[in-house]
């Protein structure tokens, strides 16, 4: 499996002419944790969702190459694209609420994913979805497989996300802020069991986050987005030593644990960043 | 004292999501409230704002008990902003229509000037401004919560991972704005989060949740200089320091 983004643009149309939120971003992506980090707004969410063709209706899209295993992701058709999105790639979204199905049970939903790909019984698809959810650190996930998605904790919603997306065993997750609403330990086994996926089955994730302290921790690569462009790319480990101002800015703007400041350091955004 | 809790508890069927939960929050002080996931903050938070009737146990707010049903005149004092800013959005109206009702429904006047004003404030664009919100990014979906919670003047704020879904520029810009609020209004502030440095740095004081129950309440100086009692609260502390150390420090450790 590999990804090939170049030169992807995503515009809306408005009263003014066509906005770019995203202006010609490249990557290649294999088997390894890519990080995207950046501002709020900055193209984050799009560009990742561009790769499944998941976007808006009224975005325009264009690339001089967008290919998911070899795949021409411009050009496929509906059908090509539902066997990419329904088992091998996945997208843990940043609203998980918003894109679970509310009238079905948690468990349902991740028996519903897990069948789709590999048939087998309800009895059976029901088991594996109880066992996803003990995977993703649900404490009793047998009664909370029988949820509805308004009655789970914010986190557990993430999670159930998680498990779902799981389930057909994909080649590229693609998580978008997928542990902001957990706490350090269930975020930290979270990763644990991705990490897993990612040494043991091949798979590659695009891991969409503002914590920088994490990123650098657990992933191999980070892109720095800056209004839809990449301004810096570094390995994840360097990234404490990240060049371009905007990256040492959002270093510098992390409140702390072990040490006290009266005031958060703010960005100021500099015009320049966003030039060609 | 503007908020007191004594002995809340709320149950879902048999099963407690929150039990004998105790603590008080002075006037113009913020209070925060970590723990696992599931372990019952949302709970309690929501209990406080009235979005759920079914709690036993006593609620003050500026030192008169609330019932479980609120009247309009609570609404104004106390407001919340939710973990999954979606929830609280509706999808079909605009930005300026979800900032302009609450003032509205308090007949305030000035919508004009104030709308423009609350959307600099949390750092959106005039633009975003007769946007819908599935047409914002989810930080900037974030930004509108926290606006509108606002809008009204509220003496108390109830906020639900408010930064969670923020990139740390907007993050520090949002944790600055709700201090300097504080400063200038006096408000009061509940803090739920999952990370102890966001926590930490607004709220002098800490309640530690697991399982339904506050295990632990200790001072934000306590807690970063490793003061704690509870085996939940210290393990919550050592992940925060660690990937803070190895980040920090030594660019990376693994
Ligand atoms: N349907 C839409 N119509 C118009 N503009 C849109 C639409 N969807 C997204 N945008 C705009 O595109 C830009 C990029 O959005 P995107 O969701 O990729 O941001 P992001 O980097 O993921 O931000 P966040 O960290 O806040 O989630 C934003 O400015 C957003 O307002
Ligand atoms: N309407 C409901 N029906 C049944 N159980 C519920 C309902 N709402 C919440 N619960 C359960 O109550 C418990 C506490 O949930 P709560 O949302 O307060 O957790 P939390 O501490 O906010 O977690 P998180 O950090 O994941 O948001 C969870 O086990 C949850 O599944
Ligand atoms: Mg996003
Ligand atoms: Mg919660």
């Amino acid at each position: 499996m590999e990804v090939v983004v170049q030169n992807l643009r995503i515009a809306f149309p408005s009263p003014s002419g066509p906005l770019e939120a995203v202006r010609g971003v490249s990557f290649t992506l294999g088997q390894e944790k890519l990080a995207i980090v950046g501002e709020s707004g900055s193209g984050k969410s799009l560009t990742a969702r561009a790769i499944m063709r998941l976007l808006p209706r009224a975005a325009m899209l264009s690339a001089d190459a967008l290919r998911f295993d070899g795949i021409d992701v411009l050009n496929a058709d509906e059908n090509a694209m539902r066997r990419i999105r329904g088992g091998r790639a996945g997208l843990v979204m940043q609203d998980p609420k918003y894109s679970l199905n509310p009238v079905m049970t948690a468990g349902a939903q991740i028996a519903e994913a897990w069948r789709a790909h590999r048939g087998g019984t309800r009895r059976q698809a029901r088991e594996a979805a109880v066992d996803l959810l003990a995977q993703v650190q649900i404490r009793d996930p047998g009664a909370v497989a029988d949820r509805y998605p308004h009655q789970l904790s914010g986190g557990m919603g993430q999670r159930v996300m998680i498990a779902m997306m799981l389930a057909p065993d994909p080649e590229l997750l693609i998580a978008d802020e997928p542990t902001s609403a957990l706490d350090a330990t269930v975020q930290a086994e979270i990763l644990r069991l991705i990490e897993d996926l990612v040494q043991r089955r091949g798979m590659g994730l695009i891991l969409i986050s503002h914590d920088l302290p994490l990123v650098s921790h657990f992933c191999d690569r980070v892109l720095v987005m800056y209004a839809g462009r990449v301004v810096e790319e570094c390995r994840a480990g360097e990234l404490a030593r990240a060049q371009h101002p905007y990256t040492r800015g959002l270093l510098e703007c992390l409140p702390i644990l072990s040490e006290k400041r009266r005031r958060l350091a703010v960005l100021r955004r500099d015009p320049s960043w966003a030039a060609a | 004292m503007m908020i007191e809790v004594e002995n809340l508890s709320v149950r879902y069927g048999t099963a407690y999501a929150a039990r004998d939960v105790s603590f008080s929050v002075a006037r113009g002080e913020s209070f925060g409230i970590v723990g696992e996931s599931g372990s019952g903050k949302s709970t309690v938070l929501r209990a406080l704002a009235g979005l759920n009737r079914d709690w036993t146990g006593t609620i003050r707010v500026g030192g008169e008990t609330v019932t479980p049903a609120r009247d309009r005149a609570f609404f104004r004092r106390v407001q919340m902003v939710f973990q999954d800013p979606y929830g609280s959005l509706h999808p079909r109206q605009t930005i300026d229509r979800a900032l302009s009702e609450p003032l509205l429904v308090h007949g305030i006047k000035d919508i004009e000037t104030r709308i423009a004003a609350a959307l600099t404030e949390v750092a959106l664009p005039p633009s975003t401004r007769f946007r819908y919100p599935h047409q914002l990014s989810g930080g900037q979906r974030q930004r509108v919560a926290i606006a509108r919670a606002l809008m009204a003047g509220p003496e108390v704020l109830l906020l639900d991972e408010p930064t969670s879904a923020l990139d740390v520029s907007v993050q520090a810009e949002v944790l600055n704005l709700l201090s300097d609020l504080q400063e200038k209004r006096g408000l009061t502030y509940i803090l739920v989060s999952h990370n102890l440095a966001v926590v930490s740095h607004l709220c002098a004081r800490i309640g530690v949740m697991q399982g339904g129950e506050m295990v632990e309440q200790l001072t934000a100086e306590d807690l970063r200089a490793g003061r704690t009692k509870h085996p939940h609260t210290e393990a919550l502390r050592r992940l925060s320091v660690e990937l803070e150390e190895t980040d920090a420090q030594h660019g990376k450790a693994a």
